[in-house]
């Protein structure tokens, strides 16, 4: 089964990544995370993402484009990137998501991703 | 030709009733969906019910169950559009063929048991659905006991079963380094399927009354399934001592008895003596926890009536030793009790004090109402005694408290 697994961090965690004295160990402990996936074969795809102060958000209303600055709510926790699993089942997603940095200064969400319709 | 139909009948019900969770486990551990796995074999039981009068009873007839449950599956995916459920039944009619002998099936109901306690599961939700699961029991019959309406809990066991197939949660035995956690999970959930029979100390509610039947079934079956664990022991004693006692607990007018002046001819001696033997085996395994405890203090509570010795420093070690493994707001309630009861009140208010969100708890309000008749403060004591009657929903208790008795035996 392919599982998301949404790492939620605090936006202080979030900091560590521009942080000059703490940034160093923050991207080592991520990298050796997503190597350890790739390397075990169960990744699919995976990425970071930038900080929701470059996000923008567009919603239509009436035929009208309302694109504003930000994400869509202010939240504790930010969505600071995603990967895509291929595991037997939740727990085994579970133990990976168990293992990700910001588990503990945040969250990971798994989610099931829905499989697509046979042809 | 009648008789035969209900030789079938009878035949068709000791199936279902013996092997139902069995085959909901085997059915349901390829494919993840219970629902599925329990639409299939109700239509197995219709059509036993119709065949076996006519045809005769198979030679192996949770084995022909099987077969037609499994068959049933395959015609629903066969419907089904999801090329990854297809599969998981092909993979599973494959097994089906590989088996050898229609009745060499292992037992799945350890697996279907972690899968309903898992962690991913709503709490609320695991103690029924191991009822309807493992036991068959409809979800009316387990709203009635989990006092909630059939159309919540039905809605409850839908989600979780949804969320069982749609999360991947796997039918599996987890690994050594997690099972001490999920056993706890296991047995929690069983607890509270006898514990809501439990509160029901009226036992007029029949319902209720075969629920903690069906919650030891379960506890008997776990003590199969994992033979060497001490707290699966500790739990199968605990609830047998509670229920060697429950015949004793109302008098003929349905008032409230409490364990000290409880008529003991009525005790079940063959059920305390069961409870004992497991407490015994558990204590061999040298590894204590929250349900060993209790179930010791069961025991004490029952020799200290038998023996009319009192057990009071011992019973306050294992109330603090359970206070450590399980700090329940109810447990810091009971262990406050057996302090004050072991001549020392005083520290007994302290502790009571320092339970936080308790305000609202009857038992709480009861045991202060004991433990301030013991440090002598009777006007406290009956006005704590008040407060329980009036969170009590129970006539017999409230007529009890309202009566002063906290007191204990009047002499």
């Amino acid at each position: 089964m392919h599982y998301m697994l949404l790492f939620n961090e605090k936006a202080e965690e979030l900091g560590k990544r521009t942080d000059s004295v703490k940034a160093e160990a923050y991207w080592g402990g991520w990298t050796a995370y997503m190597q350890a996936m790739a390397q075990s074969g169960v990744m699919v795809s995976g990425n970071a993402l930038q900080p929701p102060d470059v996000s923008t958000t567009i919603r239509v209303e009436n035929g009208l484009r309302h694109v504003v600055d930000g994400p869509f709510a202010d939240t504790k926790e930010i969505l600071g990137g995603y990967v895509i699993l291929d595991v037997t089942d939740l727990d085994a997603a579970l133990e990976w998501a168990a293992r990700a940095p910001c588990v503990s200064a945040g969250s990971v969400e798994i989610r099931p991703v829905l499989a697509s319709p046979a042809g | 030709m009648d008789r035969e139909r209900r030789a079938a009948a009878r035949e068709a019900e000791a199936a279902a009733r013996s092997s139902y969770g069995k085959l909901v486990a085997i059915l349901a551990s390829r494919t993840r969906d219970i629902a599925a796995a329990e639409d299939a074999l109700a239509d197995a039981f219709a059509a036993a019910l119709t065949q076996w009068p006519r045809d005769g009873i198979p030679a192996n007839p949770i084995g022909w169950l099987m077969t037609v449950a499994r068959r049933s599956i395959g015609r629903a995916a066969g419907r089904r559009r999801t090329a990854e459920a297809a599969e998981s039944v092909l993979r599973m009619l494959d097994d089906e063929r590989d088996e050898a002998k229609p009745d060499s099936f292992g037992d799945d109901r350890l697996a279907l048991m972690f899968v309903c306690a898992h962690p991913a599961i709503d709490g609320e939700a695991q103690a029924p659905l191991m009822l309807q699961t493992v036991l068959g029991l409809d979800a009316e019959r387990i709203a009635a006991s989990f006092l909630v309406s059939g159309a919540t809990m039905g809605q409850r066991l839908v989600r979780a079963k949804r969320k069982i197939r749609d999360a991947g949660i796997a039918f599996a035995i987890p690994d050594p380094g997690e099972a001490p956690a999920r056993i706890g999970a296991v047995l929690s959930a069983i607890y509270a399927a006898y514990g809501t029979a439990w509160e029901d100390v009226t036992g007029a509610d029949g319902k209720l009354r075969d629920l903690a039947t069906e919650a030891i079934w379960l506890a008997r079956l776990l003590r199969q399934l994992l033979p060497d664990d001490p707290e699966v022991m500790g739990l199968l004693s605990l609830m047998l001592h509670c229920q060697a006692r429950s015949a004793a607990r109302r008098s003929a007018t349905g008032a409230f008895v409490p364990l000290d002046v409880q008529d003991m001819t009525l005790w079940s001696r063959s059920m305390i003596a069961e409870a004992e033997a497991h407490l015994r085996s558990a204590a061999r395994k040298a590894a204590p926890g929250r349900f060993q405890t209790e179930a010791a203090i069961q025991s004490l509570h029952a020799h200290q009536r038998m023996t009319g010795e009192r057990f009071t420093g011992p019973l306050v070690r294992l109330y603090d030793t359970l206070a450590r493994f399980a700090p329940t707001t109810g447990v810091l309630v009971a262990r406050a009790v057996a302090h004050a009861e072991n001549g020392n009140p005083a520290a007994a208010l302290v502790q009571l004090d320092q339970i936080p969100d308790a305000a609202r708890y009857q038992p709480f309000w009861a045991a202060r109402a004991r433990v301030s008749w013991l440090s002598g403060n009777e006007e406290a004591a009956w006005a704590s005694a008040r407060t329980a009657a009036g969170l009590s929903n129970d006539a017999g208790v409230r007529a009890f408290l309202l009566a002063g008795g906290f007191r204990g035996r009047v002499r």
